[in-house]
C-alpha cells in the first residue's frame, strides 16, 4: 500500500499528466474561482480580520513553543473528564491502537467522520487488514471510498468528479441506491443520506479527527457542514478521535479566534452549519467511552525546523489551495499526498524530513497569494524557499547538472569582466538571429523547458557595453 | 525501550532547543467583541443571519411562542413532536383555543386540544429513547443556551432546555426558541459565556448555523444531509 | 538628485532597451544617473532556487558595488524585493557583522523605479506620450512584496494619449516564477496561457509591467502564438515622448 504522504512521482511528471485533463481543469477553475470570490466577501465583512489573523498566528506560535506542556495539560484534562489518552509515534502505532480498541469492542464496522489525519496514516487500509470496515460518512469521502480513489482537495475532495460520474458510482456501489437514480446533487445526497442513516444508527464505534483540542478544558472541537461528524461523535457507544499533536490550543478562549477564522476561510460562511465541542465523556449524552489518540508521525520532525515549523499552524481551511495558480491548474493529485496545494508543498517534505516530496517545494511560482489569504499567516513562500535550500544542501533531490550550472553562474556574477565577456559571446552567437529579426525558439538541455511554449529574444549588445561606449 | 508518550515529549523538547525563554508571550487580542447593539438590534440581526443560511426565523413576543410552535409544526409537517426537558410549558404547541388573555391551555387540556385539531403536533417530552427510535420522530422543540447574532448561530449545551445532542440531530425538523436576552453579538462573547459551564460541567456544546449542507458535488449547495433539513428559529421577547 | 542605476542581470543582457529607457527617463526629469560597472546580479535566482549559500557572495558583491551610493534604483520590483526582504536575512546567516551592517545601510537606499518617481521625486506626470491601448499587469513582487499599490497606475494615467484597459484577473500570477518557468515548464505555461488570454480579452495593444522577467515570459508566449499584443516595460513606455517616436 502506498504511503499517503509519499508522492509516487515527481511533481513535474505528475503535473504534466494532470494538466492534460480538461475536465479536471474546468472543475478546478470553477471551484477555486467560486470559493475565492465568496471567501473574499466573507472576510471583507469583518473589520477586525487582520487582528484575528494576528491572534491566530500568535496563539499557534506560542503553542508550538511549548507544545510538550500543552499536550501534557490536554492529557490531564481529557483524562479528568473521563476520556482515555493514547500516544502514537507513527502511523503504524496509531493504527494498531485504533484497531485494537475497535476489536476490543467486538465490532467489525465503524463510522468515520472526515479526517485528513486518518487519511495521512492510511487508517482505513490498516483497519481493513484486520477485517474492520471503516465507512466514510462525509459525502465526498464516501464518493472517494466507493470509487477507490484519492481526494484531490482538502475541502471538497471529490471535486474532480462530476455529477454524472457520481450517479453512475452510486448506482453501482451504494447499497440501496435506486437503479434510476438521477444525477442532480439533491438526489445524490439523499441517496447517501438514507444509506448512511442506517449505518449511523447501528454503528457502535465512531472515529473522528479534531480541528482543535483545548488543553485547558480537554474539549475537542470538530467543525463540519453535513452533520455526519455529529452523527459519528454522538450516536455510537465508543468514540475514537485521532489527532495530530499540533492541533492542541492552550485555552478555551482561543476558540473565539479560530471559530471565526476557519469558517470564513474554508467554506466562506460566517459560520459552518455544525460545530461540536465535547469534553471527555458525558454520562447523560453521547458515547460512554472516549479515546483520544495523539499522533506524532513527523510533527516533531517538522517542529525541529525553525523556519518550517510554522507549517504546523495550519488549520486546514484550504484557502491557500483556492488562490494558488499552480493548484488551480494541476489539482490535488499532482501533489501525490494527503495534503495538496501550497500547504501540502511544505508540510509533506517537513513531516518526512525531506525523504518524500522533495520536488514539492519547487511546485510554486512564489507568487505569495497563499500567504495573503492564510488565516494564521503562515509565510508559505518563505518556507518554500527555505525548503528549496534544504533540498539542495541535503541532496534530497538532484537535478542533473543544476548544482554545477548554478555554481558556474554564481562565479560569473562574482566577476564582472567574466560576466561581460560571457554577454558578448552570447550576443555574438545570436547575432545572425538578431539580424534576421528572429527570436530564439529552441534552447538546449535544462533550458529547453523555456522554449517548450515560449520564444526568447536574442541577447543584444549589453547595456554595460553601450554605457561604456556612449557615456 | 521508552513508551510513546515519553519519546514524543522528548522529541518535542529536542526539537525546541532554540526556544530559550520560558516566559509565555502576550497574545495580541485586538479583534472586536460585540457590545454596540441593543437587544432589538441583536434580535433583528439574528433573524437576518439565520434566514441567510436556509433556516426560518420569526420574531415574536414570548406570549406568542406556543402558538408559533404549533403553527410551525403544521407548516413543517411535524405530526409527532418531541420536546427537550426544561422547555417551559408555555412554549409547547398551544391549543387552537385560548382564553381571551391569550394564555395557553393547561397541559392536560393541551394534548386533547391538539388531537381534536387534527393533524397537529402530538407532543411529549424526550424520554431518552435510543437514537433508532428518534429516527421515527418528526421534529423536536428545544430552547438554547445562547445565540450569536452576527453568524446566525444557535448554541446548545446539552442541558435543559437544549436537549441531549441526538435530539437535535436525528429527527428531520428542529424548532428552537431563543429568548432575546440570550443573544450575543459576536463569537467571543459566546465563548466567554460558555466558559464556566464547560470548565465546571463539561457540557457538550453544539453550534448550529442553518440546516446542514454539502457542496461536495460540483460545488452545488444541497441542503440537509444528515442534520435536520428544516430549522425554525423563534426569537422571543 | 543623483542615483546609481542597477540594471539587473536580465536587463543588462536581454533587455538593454529597458535599461537605456530608464536612463533617458530619469535624465529627462533632471536626475543625474551613474552606472557602477561592477554590478552583475542581485542573486534572486540563486536564493529562490535553494542556492542561498552561493548567493552570499552575490550579496557581498552587490553591497560592495553600491557602497557609498546615495540612492540605488532598479527597474525591477523582484530585484528590489530581493534586496529589501532577503538580504538582511542572508547577511544574518553569514554571521558577518560587517556584511550585516553594510546590508542594513544599503536596503533603505535601494528603491524600485516607480517608488523613486512617485515617492522621492514626487512626480506622476513624467511628460510621456504613448497613444496606444495599454493594459497593466501587476507582477507578484510589485503587488505583494513591495506593495507598489497605485504608483505604476498613477504614472500610466498621466501618459498622454494612453488608453488604459483593465486586465481581467489582474492580480493573478503570470506563471514565470524564476526557475519555476523551466523546472515546471508545463505548469508555468498553463498559467501563462491564462494571463495571455486575459491580455487578449482586454483588447490592449500593449501589456506593461515593472518586471522584465515576467514580461519575458508573457511576451515569449505571445510571440510563440503570433498574437498581436506586445509587452513593454514601464520604463520604456514612460520614456516615450513622441519626439522621436
Amino acid at each position: 500500500m502506498n504511503d499517503p504522504i509519499a508522492p509516487p512521482r515527481s511533481f513535474p511528471e505528475a503535473a504534466h499528466d494532470a494538466l492534460a485533463d480538461d475536465q479536471l481543469r474546468r472543475n478546478l477553475a470553477h471551484v477555486t474561482s467560486t470559493i475565492r470570490v465568496k471567501r473574499a466577501a466573507a472576510v471583507a465583512e469583518l473589520p477586525d480580520w487582520e487582528a484575528l489573523r494576528e491572534a491566530g498566528r500568535a496563539i499557534k506560535t506560542e503553542t508550538m513553543r511549548h507544545l510538550d506542556r500543552h499536550l501534557v495539560a490536554l492529557e490531564r484534562s481529557v483524562t479528568a473528564a473521563g476520556g482515555v489518552v493514547h500516544w502514537a509515534r507513527n502511523a503504524e502505532e496509531a493504527n494498531r491502537i485504533v484497531g485494537g480498541l475497535i476489536e476490543s469492542h467486538r465490532t467489525t464496522e465503524v463510522v468515520k467522520a472526515k479526517s485528513l489525519t486518518t487519511e495521512e496514516i492510511g487508517l482505513n487500509e490498516a483497519l481493513a487488514q484486520r477485517g474492520i470496515r471503516a465507512w466514510e460518512t462525509d459525502l465526498a469521502q464516501l464518493i472517494i471510498q466507493l470509487s477507490d480513489d484519492t481526494p484531490s482537495h482538502i475541502l471538497v475532495p471529490a471535486i474532480h468528479r462530476n455529477r454524472a460520474q457520481i450517479r453512475d458510482l452510486f448506482r453501482a456501489e451504494l447499497p440501496g441506491a435506486p437503479a434510476d437514480l438521477p444525477d442532480d446533487p439533491s438526489a445524490l445526497a439523499e441517496a447517501a443520506r438514507l444509506y448512511l442513516r442506517e449505518l449511523f444508527l447501528r454503528a457502535r464505534v465512531g472515529i473522528s479527527g479534531a480541528n482543535f483540542a483545548v488543553a485547558e478544558t480537554g474539549t475537542i472541537a470538530v467543525v463540519e457542514s453535513e452533520g455526519n461528524a455529529r452523527m459519528c461523535t454522538t450516536l455510537p457507544e465508543v468514540l475514537i478521535t485521532v489527532m495530530g499533536i499540533e492541533k492542541v490550543i492552550p485555552s478555551w478562549r482561543d476558540l473565539e479566534v479560530y471559530l471565526q477564522l476557519l469558517p470564513r476561510s474554508s467554506t466562506a460562511e460566517r459560520m459552518n452549519p455544525y460545530t461540536s465541542l465535547w469534553t471527555g465523556v458525558d454520562p447523560a449524552d453521547g458515547p460512554r467511552e472516549f479515546h483520544l489518540v495523539l499522533l506524532d508521525h513527523g510533527r516533531t520532525t517538522a517542529l525541529a525546523d525553525e523556519v518550517g515549523r510554522q507549517a504546523l499552524h495550519c488549520i486546514r481551511c484550504s484557502a491557500c489551495l483556492n488562490v494558488c495558480p499552480v493548484y488551480e491548474r494541476t489539482g490535488g493529485h499532482a501533489y501525490g499526498s494527503t495534503y495538496p496545494g501550497p500547504i501540502g508543498a511544505i508540510i509533506t517534505p517537513l513531516l518526512t524530513d525531506l525523504h518524500e516530496g522533495a520536488t514539492l517545494p519547487y511546485a510554486s511560482s512564489l507568487c505569495g497569494a497563499c500567504y495573503e489569504v492564510c488565516p494564521v499567516k503562515i509565510d508559505i513562500p518563505r518556507v518554500l524557499v527555505h525548503l528549496r535550500g534544504r533540498v539542495v544542501r541535503e541532496g534530497a533531490h538532484r537535478e542533473p547538472g543544476e548544482q554545477a550550472a548554478m555554481g558556474a553562474l554564481a562565479r560569473l556574477f562574482e566577476h564582472p569582466r567574466a560576466f561581460a565577456a560571457a554577454q558578448r559571446i552570447g550576443a555574438l552567437l545570436t547575432a545572425p538571429l538578431r539580424r534576421r529579426g528572429r527570436r530564439i525558439t529552441r534552447l538546449p538541455g535544462p533550458l529547453r523547458g523555456w522554449t517548450q511554449g515560449r520564444d526568447l529574444p536574442p541577447p543584444q549588445p549589453s547595456f554595460r557595453d553601450w554605457w561604456r561606449r556612449e557615456r | 525501550m521508552s513508551d510513546a508518550r515519553t519519546e514524543i515529549l522528548a522529541r518535542i523538547r529536542g526539537a525546541l532547543g532554540d526556544v530559550r525563554d520560558e516566559a509565555p508571550r502576550r497574545i495580541p487580542r485586538d479583534y472586536g467583541r460585540g457590545g454596540g447593539l441593543d437587544q432589538e438590534a441583536l434580535a433583528g440581526l439574528l433573524t437576518d443571519r439565520v434566514r441567510d443560511y436556509a433556516a426560518e426565523a420569526e420574531r415574536m413576543s414570548e406570549l406568542d411562542v406556543g402558538v408559533a410552535v404549533r403553527a410551525g409544526c403544521l407548516r413543517l409537517g411535524i405530526g409527532r413532536l418531541l420536546v427537550a426537558p426544561g422547555v417551559p410549558g408555555a412554549w409547547w404547541p398551544a391549543a387552537a383555543w385560548e382564553d381571551e388573555t391569550g394564555a395557553a391551555a393547561e397541559e392536560d387540556e393541551r394534548d386533547v386540544a391538539i388531537e381534536e385539531d387534527g393533524g397537529a403536533a402530538e407532543a411529549e417530552e424526550d424520554d431518552g429513547r435510543p437514537a433508532a427510535e428518534l429516527d421515527a420522530v418528526d421534529g423536536v422543540l428545544t430552547g438554547c443556551a445562547l445565540a450569536i447574532a452576527e453568524t446566525g448561530t444557535l448554541v446548545l449545551d446539552g442541558r435543559p432546555p437544549c436537549g441531549r445532542r441526538a435530539l437535535t440531530l436525528v429527527p428531520d425538523r428542529h424548532i428552537c426558541v431563543v429568548r432575546v436576552e440570550q443573544i450575543v453579538e459576536r463569537v467571543p462573547e459566546a465563548i466567554a459565556a460558555l466558559a464556566p459551564r464547560v470548565a465546571a460541567g463539561r457540557v457538550p456544546v453544539t453550534f448550529i448555523s442553518g440546516s446542514s449542507a454539502t457542496s461536495d458535488i460540483e460545488l452545488e449547495r444541497v441542503e440537509g444531509v444528515h442534520g435536520p433539513r428544516r430549522l425554525l428559529v423563534l426569537i422571543a421577547g | 538628485m543623483r542615483v546609481s542605476l542597477f540594471v539587473t542581470c536580465l536587463g543588462d543582457t536581454l533587455f538593454p532597451d529597458t535599461a537605456r529607457a530608464t536612463v533617458t527617463l530619469l535624465e529627462r526629469l533632471g536626475v543625474e544617473v551613474n552606472f557602477p560597472a561592477a554590478q552583475t546580479c542581485c542573486g534572486q535566482m540563486h536564493i529562490n532556487t535553494g542556492y542561498g549559500h552561493e548567493a552570499q557572495s552575490l550579496v557581498r558583491h552587490f553591497v560592495e558595488t553600491f557602497a557609498g551610493c546615495e540612492v540605488i534604483v532598479a527597474p525591477s520590483a523582484s530585484c528590489v524585493a530581493t534586496v529589501r526582504t532577503e538580504y538582511p536575512r542572508l547577511a544574518a546567516e553569514t554571521g558577518d557583522p560587517a556584511l550585516q551592517s553594510a546590508v542594513a545601510e544599503i536596503v533603505p537606499r535601494t528603491c524600485e523605479l516607480t517608488e523613486l518617481l512617485v515617492d522621492r521625486l514626487a512626480v506622476t506626470d513624467v511628460g510621456a506620450v504613448f497613444p496606444h491601448t495599454v493594459t497593466y499587469h501587476p507582477t507578484c513582487h510589485s503587488l505583494r512584496t513591495l506593495e507598489l499599490g497605485d504608483r505604476p497606475l498613477a504614472l500610466l494615467r498621466a501618459v498622454r494619449g494612453l488608453e488604459l484597459r483593465e486586465l481581467p484577473r489582474a492580480a493573478e500570477c503570470c506563471g514565470f516564477g524564476g526557475t519555476f518557468a523551466v523546472k515546471n515548464a508545463d505548469t508555468s505555461l498553463a498559467i501563462g496561457a491564462d494571463k495571455v488570454r486575459a491580455i487578449l480579452d482586454s483588447g490592449a495593444e500593449y501589456c506593461v509591467a515593472v518586471d522584465s522577467s515576467c514580461l519575458m515570459h508573457i511576451g515569449g508566449v505571445l510571440d510563440r502564438r503570433h498574437e498581436r499584443p506586445r509587452t513593454i516595460h514601464l520604463a520604456e513606455l514612460l520614456a516615450h515622448t513622441g519626439a522621436t517616436g
